[in-house]
Order: structure tokens, then C-alpha cells, then sequence
């Protein structure tokens, strides 16, 4: 075994692969949340972005490089569209958001309209063949320690920590982040100095949407690859609980997203080495500490104190101001 | 916000809620399928349920080309109906009792957590026969069972060991990982043929056995894959539903065994071999007993010598010599006798993983001794208690 078998060495790039759909999810939920816009869709729209992008990638013929930008795109559309319904629902006719998205889950999810479509699409017969491979980036994938970690990922993580620091950027760096953030605060405010209150949450939560697409096709072109129903396993639901975990900060829900990456395929790698250890005590650990840090955070004044945008959840009328 | 928006909005989710049980009764009426719609006298209804998607790629798939074996076979006097991806438990038996109310006569459930709802429901209603896959309770003598109620299984064992052959063959270092799901007799005798095949060609070989707790969750299956290359193994075998460790298989270039499907085209640079089985006929055999009333409870254990249990096409990694000496021992099997099952748990003592001697030379396993297999061979590296 050579060095880069380590055990830590070992976990810490596993948790960078499997944390990254985590990554685009909670990343595209804070940008959502951040409008106000509370959006339980998360887990669903990752299934229509894992179904369409897996259609895709079964049906159209061409190279890698043709294939999967296009796979990835109808990802993003598919689960933007199902954002969009969410943000029609919450924002013009100011249906409870909760409601809204847990319904957008339960329709688009794995008993409703992804497997569906997987049925009609006949998808899943055999794996996918133009995949987001693990890539030797600059030949360094065999570099002792930072190899493995940091320099043999998919395209798919690269383009997530470069959203990552765009997403930072853009939220605490620029003015029409500056206007997001307003309106998830105080849309009254907002809105007096004629920042468009619901344009700004249309447009973040259909955004939001897009990436809860990419991390779908995340499962369908990288992970599994191919279509199975329900794929993404609840991953959605553990992504809405970074936002909170990462207290709707980009960077820190990069960190929670890894920690939980890393969690999720622990189990085994202690089980192959024979460590002993329940494998339901660790596939428990990301909801037991999500819980702590849901009560933690629980009191109204610890929300505000820990970033979470004072208007979250609640619909924006303009007449009662 | 004022009451009378507080009450529009209540209204408004009121509205979506309904909406969203309209939407789903519709995909809940467009997915249960059925194959044919006449329903006049003469014809037998037979339902299946399955554990997983029937696009699993494995063990649902090979069952459902089972049903429409038979169904094809039978023509119009059967109509077949199948209820996919049912969570083993409780959620079963309304499943049941909605095929019983549809007027299905003959039921098959094709995973080993529906046999206490299975049971359950053949008590309930006696006019119909349940037929429960991979069941152990008649062989173990479990009391009180209904007689219409009967298990049905195939000795994978067998073909799994031919299996282990070929990987103690391709395995250089002679370390094997195992991906399994749930640490049950079928799933431990497996992994022990498994490790006894690898061990007739390479005494000092030994596997590693990892387990899912899932029989299909391509991610899992994945990362425990991953984890068992990662700790060193250079050959893998998994025993899940879907084929997803042979994407970390031919990410790593190491030869795979995998289970109940033919991935020999898919993954066809790592391909070995794996068991698989044979479900059409037995369908076909008993859904023509239910219509004609001779149907009874026997215990069916499929062996390679009925056809019932067979190895999946050998990849290109089996050299001409593995080949050779695993169709040998296929043909002595087929010919049946005394050979066509279980021939090799005696060949010589049979140790567990502290050395104390299970199974002694010359001495053959019944179907009890398969059925309640709770040990590991020496060998095994990995917990029989998961």
C-alpha cells in the first residue's frame, strides 16, 4: 500500500467526492434563503436534475466534452423549473413556503414525477458512459497527500469550489448582493429604496434551483452512475441543514459539506480495515449533529446573531406597509 | 400580517394540497402496470412483488423478466400485475391486500423481508397462494406455517463458488473484497462458497467483507467498493442488486464478480463472472398449478442441474485454464447425481474463523445446514454479524 492509502488521507478524499453535491445544493439553498425564500424542494429538484441529466446522457450521442455540458444544462433547466414553480407559489401568491417546497419534494421526488419520467425514459437499464471521471489534474494525483485530496477530483468539484468563491464574493462583495441580502433582512426597506423585492427572490430562487440540479446530476453522471430511483438518498434534506449548519455562509457550508461527506462513507472505510463500529450510529451522526445545531440555533435571538436573514419564510406584501 | 390574509393563505395551501394528491393519484395509477386488461372467466391473475426497481440492472430485473416469461408463455390466460421498489416490513402487507382485493390469486414476493407479511396474509386469506423467494421458515420447521404459503430459492451458492474460482484465479495478491447487504444465512453461505471457490485454487486466499445494510443503493455500494480498494484488495466481488462497484471496479482495473445479472457486456474490461437465476419457469410452473389446482407447498430449491441457477458468461480476465476447470466442474454438476449440488462444502474439513472444524470432510450440508449458516469460514475477514 503506498502512502496515499493513509487512512485520513483516504477519508479526506472521499469527503470532497461525496460532499460535493452537498456543496451545490446547500450553496444554491443560501443564495435562496438569503432572498427569504425558504425552499424544502431541495431533495426534489436534485431528482429532476439527476433524471434529466441521466436522459441526456443516455440519449444524445457525442464526445465528453459535448455531452455533458449539455447533460448538466438540462439538469440545471429541468430543476430550475421546478424552482420557479416554488417561487410563482411563495413569492406572487404568497403560499406558506414550507408547504410550497415540501410539496415540490413529495411531486418531483422519488415516488412522484422523477421516477415517472425515469419509467417512460426507460432509464437505469445500464450505466451512463460519458461520466465526470476523476481527474489527474496538472499529473498530480499521485503527489503524497495533497494528490489524492486535492488534485484528483471530477470537473464537477472544481466547478463547485470556484461557485463557492463566487458566491462569496458576490453575496458580501457586491452591490446586488448587497440588495439580496436586504431583501431577505428587510423587504420593506428594500423595497422603499426601490430594490425589486420579488424580482430579487425569483431570481435567486430559480438560481437556487439550478444548482440543486447540478448536484442531482452529480449522482446520475458521477456517483452512480446511472439512473436509480430516489439516487440522491436524502442528500437534499442533509443540504438544507448545512445552510443552517454553515450559518447561510458559503465558506462554512463548505466545510459542514465535507464533514458530512466524510461522514457518509466513514463507516465502510473503518469496516474494510476492520474497526468495528455500528455503521447506524455513523449514518446517524450528520442528522444527530444537524439536530444539536437546530437547537442551538433555535432561539430567535441566536438566528439573528448567527446570520439567518431576518425575513426568511415570511411572503412579502407590499400593501402592509 | 392580518387575519383575513392569514385565512387566504391557509386557503391557498388548502388548494396546493389537493392539487398535489390529484397530481400524485395520477402517477400512482400510471405506474402500477399491468399487462393485459380482459379480466373475463379462465383467466389466472398473478402479482409480484419486488424489492427494488425493475430497472435495477440485478435481482428485480432478473425477476421480472421471470413474470414476463411466463406471462408470455401463458398469453391471455394470465394477467400479470407487479408492485416495485416495496420496503420490506410492515408497508408490505397493504401491498398485499391490495393484490388480494384486485383478485390476484397467486402472490410472489421476491425478498426475504416480506415473509412475515407473506404469512401473515396467507393465514388471512386461504383461497390464495403466496409464494415467498429466498424464505427459510419451511426448511427451518418454523411452526404454524399456512399451507398455502411456500418459499422458493436456488442454490446461488453453487455458482458462487465456480464464481470464486475464477476471482481466486484473477486475484494476484490473493485478497478479495466482498460488498454485501445484509448479514443473513443466504448472504453468509454465499460469501463462504465464494471464499472456498477462491481458496480450491488458492489455498492462502482470503476476503474482506464489507456490508451495506441495503440490498440496492448504488452510492453505498460505491463507497463500501471504494473502501475495500482503498484498504488494499485487488479484486472484488459484490452481492448487491446493482452493479454499481464495478464502475469503482474498472475505475481501478480490477476484476469483478457481480450478482443474479449478466454485466459482462457493461464492464466487460474487469467482467469475470457471477450466479445467476433462472426465475421463468419455476413462474410459469406455478402459476399453471394455481389455475389448474394442483399447487402445493414444496420448498423449491433450484439447483444448476434443473437450470434454475447458472453462471453468467466469463469475461475476457478468465484465462483458458480457469475456464476450462470451471466448466468441468459445471458439467458434473449439470449431469446431476450425487455431484449436482453442494459437492464442494465437504471436499475437506471446513474450518470457521477461530478454527474450530463446522463441516467435515466427506460429510454433505442439507438444506437446514444452508439455511442456518451463521458463520464465516477461516478466511473471511469481516464480521458474520455485520
Amino acid at each position: 500500500m503506498s502512502f496515499n492509502d493513509n487512512l485520513l488521507i483516504v477519508i479526506a478524499a472521499s469527503a470532497i467526492f461525496y460532499g460535493t453535491p452537498l456543496v451545490f445544493a446547500a450553496l444554491g439553498e443560501i443564495l435562496a434563503e438569503r432572498s427569504g425564500v425558504i425552499n424544502l424542494g431541495v431533495e426534489g429538484m436534485m431528482l429532476l436534475g439527476a433524471v434529466s441529466a441521466a436522459w441526456v446522457a443516455t440519449n444524445v450521442d457525442g464526445p465528453a466534452g459535448v455531452v455533458l455540458p449539455l447533460a448538466l444544462l438540462a439538469a440545471m433547466i429541468a430543476a430550475g423549473m421546478g424552482a420557479a414553480i416554488h417561487a410563482f407559489l411563495t413569492i406572487t401568491l404568497r403560499v406558506n413556503q414550507i408547504i410550497s417546497g415540501l410539496a415540490l419534494t413529495i411531486f418531483a421526488g422519488a415516488a412522484g414525477l422523477s421516477s415517472y419520467l425515469a419509467n417512460i425514459w426507460n432509464l437505469g437499464q445500464a450505466p451512463i458512459v460519458n461520466q465526470f471521471n476523476r481527474l489527474d489534474v496538472l499529473g498530480l494525483a499521485d503527489m503524497p497527500l495533497l494528490g489524492p485530496i486535492l488534485f484528483h477530483q471530477t470537473l464537477l468539484t472544481y466547478l463547485s469550489w470556484s461557485l463557492v468563491i463566487g458566491a462569496s464574493f458576490y453575496l458580501f462583495r457586491t452591490r446586488a448582493g448587497l440588495h439580496l441580502r436586504s431583501v431577505g433582512e428587510s423587504p420593506q426597506t428594500a423595497d422603499s429604496v426601490g430594490i425589486s423585492v420579488a424580482g430579487y427572490r425569483y431570481f435567486h430562487v430559480i438560481l437556487g434551483g439550478t444548482f440543486a440540479g447540478i448536484a442531482g446530476a452529480c449522482f446520475s453522471l458521477s456517483i452512480v452512475p446511472t439512473w436509480a430511483d430516489g439516487l440522491t438518498s436524502g442528500q437534499g434534506w442533509i443540504a438544507l441543514a448545512l445552510v443552517i449548519f454553515g450559518f447561510w455562509r458559503p465558506d462554512l457550508m463548505l466545510v459542514g459539506a465535507y464533514l458530512f461527506g466524510a461522514l457518509s462513507s466513514l463507516g465502510f472505510t473503518l469496516q474494510a480495515r476492520g474497526v468495528g463500529i455500528s455503521l447506524a450510529v455513523l449514518s446517524a451522526l450528520p442528522y444527530a449533529m444537524t439536530i444539536i445545531v437546530l437547537v442551538l440555533v433555535s432561539t430567535s435571538s441566536a438566528r439573528r446573531h448567527l446570520g439567518a436573514p431576518a425575513a426568511l419564510g415570511k411572503p412579502y406584501e407590499r400593501e402592509e406597509r | 400580517m392580518g387575519i383575513t390574509t392569514r385565512r387566504r393563505s391557509f386557503r391557498k395551501a388548502g388548494i396546493v394540497a389537493l392539487s398535489l394528491v390529484a397530481v400524485l393519484g395520477l402517477f400512482a395509477s400510471a405506474c402500477s402496470s399491468s399487462d393485459d386488461s380482459s379480466s373475463s372467466g379462465g383467466i389466472t391473475k398473478a402479482a409480484w412483488i419486488y424489492v427494488g426497481p425493475i430497472n435495477d440492472g440485478g435481482w428485480t430485473t432478473a425477476h421480472n423478466a421471470g413474470r414476463e416469461f411466463a406471462a408470455k408463455e401463458l398469453g391471455a390466460k394470465v394477467k400479470t400485475t407487479f408492485k416495485e421498489s416495496i420496503p420490506e416490513g410492515p408497508e408490505a402487507a397493504q401491498v398485499i391486500d391490495g393484490l388480494v382485493k384486485d383478485g390476484n390469486t397467486i402472490i410472489f414476493a421476491t425478498s426475504y423481508g416480506y415473509k412475515q407479511q407473506m404469512q401473515d396474509a396467507a393465514a388471512k386469506y386461504p383461497n390464495v397462494k403466496f409464494e415467498q423467494a429466498t424464505g427459510d421458515d419451511i426448511t427451518t420447521g418454523k411452526a404454524g406455517l399456512p399451507t398455502n404459503y411456500n418459499e422458493y430459492w436456488g442454490a446461488g451458492e453453487d455458482t458462487l463458488y465456480l464464481s470464486g474460482v475464477a476471482a481466486g484465479n484473477a486475484s494476484k495478491k490473493g485478497v478479495i473484497g466482498i460488498v454485501a447487504p445484509f448479514p443473513i444465512p443466504e448472504v453468509i453461505r454465499h460469501i463462504n462458497a465464494f471464499t472456498l471457490g477462491a481458496q480450491s485454487v488458492n489455498p492462502a486466499a482470503t476476503v474482506k467483507v464489507v456490508w451495506t445494510k441495503s440490498w440496492f443503493n448504488p452510492t453505498l455500494e460505491r463507497q463500501a467498493a471504494e473502501s475495500l480498494v482503498s484498504s488494499g484488495v485487488d479484486a472484488l466481488f459484490s452481492h448487491q442488486d446493482g452493479p454499481a462497484a464495478g464502475e469503482v471496479a474498472k475505475a481501478g482495473n480490477l476484476p469483478w464478480v457481480g450478482y443474479d445479472s449478466d454485466q459482462s457486456g457493461s464492464y466487460s474490461s474487469v467482467w469475470l463472472t457471477t450466479a445467476t437465476y433462472n426465475w421463468g419457469p419455476y413462474y410459469l410452473a406455478k402459476i399453471n398449478a394455481s389455475s389448474d389446482g394442483t399447487w402445493k407447498a414444496d420448498n423449491y430449491y433450484g439447483t444448476i442441474a434443473d437450470n434454475f441457477t447458472s453462471l453468467a458468461p466469463f469475461g475476457t480476465l478468465v484465462s483458458g485454464a480457469t475456464k476450462s476447470s470451471i466448466d468441468s466442474q459445471l458439467a458434473l454438476a449439470k449431469s446431476g447425481g450425487a455431484k449436482s449440488f453442494g459437492w464442494f462444502w465437504g471436499l475437506q474439513d471446513r474450518l470457521d474463523q477461530d478454527g474450530a472444524v463446522k463441516i467435515k470432510k466427506g460429510t454433505s450440508l442439507t438444506q437446514k445446514d444452508l439455511y442456518t449458516m451463521s458463520y464465516f469460514v477461516k478466511g473471511v475477514d469481516g464480521s458474520a454479524k455485520g
